[in-house]
């Protein structure tokens, strides 16, 4: 054994000594660190943490009554049930997901990018954009607000969040994932892992990603988008001078038994929740939506669609389930072009009762546009992350 | 004998005497008699637990505002405060009245026949809009509108009474989404719909309406605890009608007494717009019960109405288009108890009509009943000519003299909010878009806040209605002035308390 032998054993045993305390060491100096957690500990504008973690909704529509308890009504009514109770932490981390393009089959597309928050939570365009650049049929659905429906998609088919976001994650056409490869690829975030430790504690700590955790996260940060502070809302809680002149005159149109907006669009939210035939035209080249028939079966619900909310509605142009109308005057003008105007020749289409001719001037058209544009108010519009936990960069 | 002057000055003294018994006993002297506003309380006076008055808890405790012809009554509302009576004297108005407040009353003032007039020149599409609670309409007279004649959007404790209405458009008098109403002593004719459209409230008595040449009378739909009495329905397409419209928010009808009305002549063409439910509605209705439950049928006088006198029919019946899961479309426990029926099926139409003829009869039915239900019933089946009441039993009760009111008892009070829960609801709902305890947002961190104006809610309140920037580190706050004195001070101190 020569000396040179004995210096390499010795610094190898050295090296492994050194190894070693490196290795047990940090356990003790640790404690003395605080935790500092990844996730918002607060709970969004708009909701008050209770002492058990969950995020409470809270606004001045709390102070009124709701006849029979389905949140339409008048100015001062209450609003429909709410689907709150989610964890800060929840929020914050659908958040992250909710921007982030791993959520689609190639990485090129988030949730954010049909939903984006500069769009009012839709994308700007008369029928989305999916995976491959395929042209999807309708538009995308504006999210403010969504934590009030009981119904989602155009055609009413999904009644949970939860069981709607499985759509467009897996659709083909849209963000062509899978759930294997949802799992596997976010399972392979070690970040994303840390995060879904903190925003499901009782979850055990090495344990991977589920798909559930997935979707009630991403379903949290959803109902976290709340609009109910708009001029509109000052009005109705009893300031008068927030609207103008106009706008008021537009809201008489609007909750007139003429124009008949109301009886749909209803306040506080602005939808009554059900489907109505009106009968739009698709625009050139699409053939007719059916809507609500398919997933229903029932013939009576052909061209029927869910009634959407008009909050933020400036913010979400062009207009309609396959955004035929450009522009919101076109859009209220189509109500008093006639009941059935747009309808192809060899449809039936049972319209729905309201539509009828109300014979608005071009005036009480332009009022009305006047008082759409109150239901704007993006003051809770939410961070967008500044950076991924899949190193992606926010896709919107 | 007396002097002269003695005698002049005595004639002059009952010359004078005379002149001013005359004035006292037959002139038409200035006399002021208020109309009580009758939103209020005086109606609590001697009111007992068998009169179907309104009950208020309110006094009158309000100013009152009068409109003269040639004003604006949008104007006398808009400085109205909760409790004032508003008085509209005779004149001609073409305005549509909105009333976001709520405890207003307006009243018109009717002098010499003269009544203060709404005039909506077929250009104005309503002449009262309100979503206020307790308002009072009464005594006005309102035509040519193209939507309604009083429209109410989720007013509870409402009061219409004693209005004429003609030729309104779609509706006479339309509460929506109400609870605890009374509609009485109303006059109302030419209406393209409903004349008097309950339309999802609860707890609505329509007393001692005149309504005719109306497409329908009287129309309680989806909503629920409704009493009907002493109506006088005459020659519209259809008298009086409780019914279920599919695809609705609000889904059901039942509870509704229908008592002591004349329903007589109902024969009128159907001038519904086309799509709308009562343009389906076969001229002779006299009543219509289609799909809603616990209707009761009593001691009405129901004659010449030349389609049938009682139709009872299921949804899928009377309105096979119009599709709602959520609605259920059978017409459960009707109860028919003593009623007048002669003269009525003189000219039966459309299904009536061909179904009659399977029966070898020319004429239609007083009562007539199709489609699903179960569990109706009738007093003295045997007096009238009817046709599918074959699994009606006898009925269980005789009157309903026990219901004098579907009223509620005392009025709906508002939901009542404390201090802290307003501060609380004003901070997350309103503040915390821009301020939140140990983080900083768009605006310093609450318990900055809390530093600056420690012990001193005003201050905050000061500072919400008229902002001055305090720091050079952070934007300008917008006034918060729109929030009601009450929300401000309730977030001033919510804010100094908080904790966390």
């Amino acid at each position: 054994m020569s000396k040179k032998y004995v210096i390499l054993n010795s610094s190898i045993s050295g090296l492994l000594l050194v190894f070693l305390f490196v290795l047990l060491l940090p356990e003790k100096p640790s404690i003395s660190y605080e935790y500092i957690p990844k996730l918002s500990t607060n709970c969004p504008p708009g909701f008050k943490r209770s002492a058990s973690n969950e995020c409470i909704a809270q606004n001045l529509y709390m102070q009124y009554n709701s006849p029979n308890n389905k949140g339409v009504g008048g100015l001062q009514t209450g609003l429909p049930e709410i689907r709150d109770g989610f964890s800060p932490q929840e929020i914050d981390l659908g958040r992250y997901l909710f921007f982030d393009p791993i959520l689609s089959g190639d990485g090129s597309m988030s949730c954010a990018s049909c939903h984006s928050p500069a769009k009012g939570f839709s994308d700007g365009r008369a029928t989305s954009i999916g995976n491959n650049n395929h042209k999807l049929p309708r538009a995308a659905p504006s999210l403010w607000n969504v934590a009030y429906l009981k119904k989602l998609f155009w055609d009413g088919r999904a009644t949970s969040l939860e069981e709607q976001m499985q759509g467009p994650l897996f659709s083909e056409e849209e963000m062509n994932n899978s759930p294997e490869n949802l799992l596997e690829s976010l399972n392979n975030i070690e970040a994303y892992s840390e995060l879904f430790t903190e925003a499901f504690p009782e979850k055990s700590e090495n344990s991977s990603i589920e798909l559930d955790e997935i979707y009630t996260a991403i379903a949290a940060f959803q109902s976290s988008l709340i609009s109910l502070n708009s001029k509109y809302d000052r009005y109705a809680h009893g300031y008068h001078k927030a609207l103008n002149q106009r706008e008021i005159e537009g809201m008489n149109v609007f909750r007139s038994f003429v124009a008949r907006c109301a009886e749909c669009h209803t306040p506080p939210l602005f939808t009554n929740q059900q489907f109505a035939v009106i009968g739009t035209p698709e625009p050139d080249g699409l053939p007719l939506d059916p809507g609500a028939e398919v997933p229903f079966n029932d013939k009576s619900l052909r061209g029927a669609f869910k009634v959407p909310s008009l909050r933020n509605i400036e913010k979400t142009a062009p207009y309609m389930h396959s955004g035929n109308f450009k522009t919101l005057r076109e859009t209220v003008q189509f109500y008093t072009d006639g009941r059935g105007h747009a309808v192809p020749e060899d449809e039936d289409l049972i319209i729905h009762w309201h539509i009828w001719e109300p014979g608005l001037s071009d005036y009480e058209l332009d009022r009305l546009v006047d008082f759409l544009k109150t239901l704007t108010d993006e003051t809770f519009t939410p961070r967008i992350p500044e950076t991924l936990p899949s190193g992606l960069k926010p896709s919107v | 004998m007396k002097s002269t002057p003695f005698k002049i000055i005595a004639v002059l003294l009952i010359l004078g005497l005379g002149v001013y018994l005359g004035k006292l006993f037959f002139s038409s002297p200035e006399l002021s008699s208020l109309p009580l506003p009758s939103t209020i309380k005086y109606r609590n006076v001697g009111l007992s637990t068998d009169t179907t008055q309104l009950a208020q808890a309110n006094d009158f405790r309000g100013k009152i505002i009068e409109v003269k012809n040639g004003e604006l009554i949008q104007e006398a509302v808009k400085v109205a405060n909760p409790g004032d009576l508003i008085r509209v004297y005779p004149g001609t108005y073409s305005e549509n009245v909105y009333i976001d407040k709520d405890d207003i009353s307006l009243q018109g003032v009717v002098i010499n026949g003269e009544w203060p007039t709404l005039d909506g020149k077929k250009e104005i599409n309503d002449a009262f809009l309100y979503s206020g609670n307790g308002i009072l309409i009464e005594n006005f007279k309102i035509i040519n509108y193209k939507g309604n004649g009083v429209m109410g959007q989720a007013g509870n404790n409402f009061v219409i009474r004693n209005n004429w209405i003609i030729d309104t458009g779609v509706y006479g008098i339309f509460p929506q989404y109400g609870k605890n109403g009374l509609i009485e002593h109303n006059v109302l004719s030419v209406i393209a719909d409903a004349a008097i459209y309950v339309g999802m409230c609860d707890n609505v008595d329509v007393l001692h309406n005149e309504v005719f040449d109306n497409v329908a009378g009287i129309e309680i739909e989806n909503s629920r605890h409704c009493l009907v009495e002493n109506n006088y329905a005459h020659n519209n397409t259809g008298g009086i009608l409780a019914f279920i419209t599919p695809g609705l928010p609000i889904k059901t009808t039942f509870d509704v007494i229908l008592r002591n009305n004349f329903v007589v002549n109902n024969n009128h063409e159907n001038f519904g717009a086309p799509g709308s439910t009562v343009s389906g509605i076969p001229a002779g209705t006299g009543i219509l019960i289609m799909a809603a439950d616990d209707v009761i049928v009593e001691n009405n006088i129901i004659t010449g109405n030349n389609n049938t006198g009682i139709t009872i029919v299921d949804l899928a019946t009377g309105d096979p288009k119009a599709n709602d899961p959520n609605s259920e479309g059978n017409p459960d426990r009707v109860v028919i108890l003593d009623n007048i029926m002669y003269d009525n099926g003189n000219e039966p139409t459309g299904e009536i009509k061909a179904i009659m003829l399977t029966q070898l009869d020319t004429k239609g039915p007083d009562i007539f009943a199709y489609g699903g239900g179960m569990g109706s019933t009738i007093r003295d089946k045997n007096r009238y000519r009817s046709f599918g009441l074959d699994d009606y039993g006898p009925a269980l009760i005789n009157d309903t003299k026990d219901v004098p009111t579907m009223m509620t008892p005392s009025p709906v009070a508002p939901r009542s909010v404390s201090k802290e829960q307003l501060g609380e609801l004003t901070y997350y709902g309103v503040c915390a878009g821009c301020h939140a305890f140990g983080t900083r947002l768009i605006g310093p961190p609450t318990e900055i806040l809390q530093a600056i104006h420690a012990d001193n809610p005003q201050g905050i309140v000061d500072y919400i209605n008229n902002p001055t920037n305090l720091r050079e580190d952070y934007p300008e706050m917008p006034p918060q002035d729109y929030l009601s004195d009450e929300a401000k001070m309730a977030v001033a101190e919510y804010i100094l308390a908080l904790t966390e």
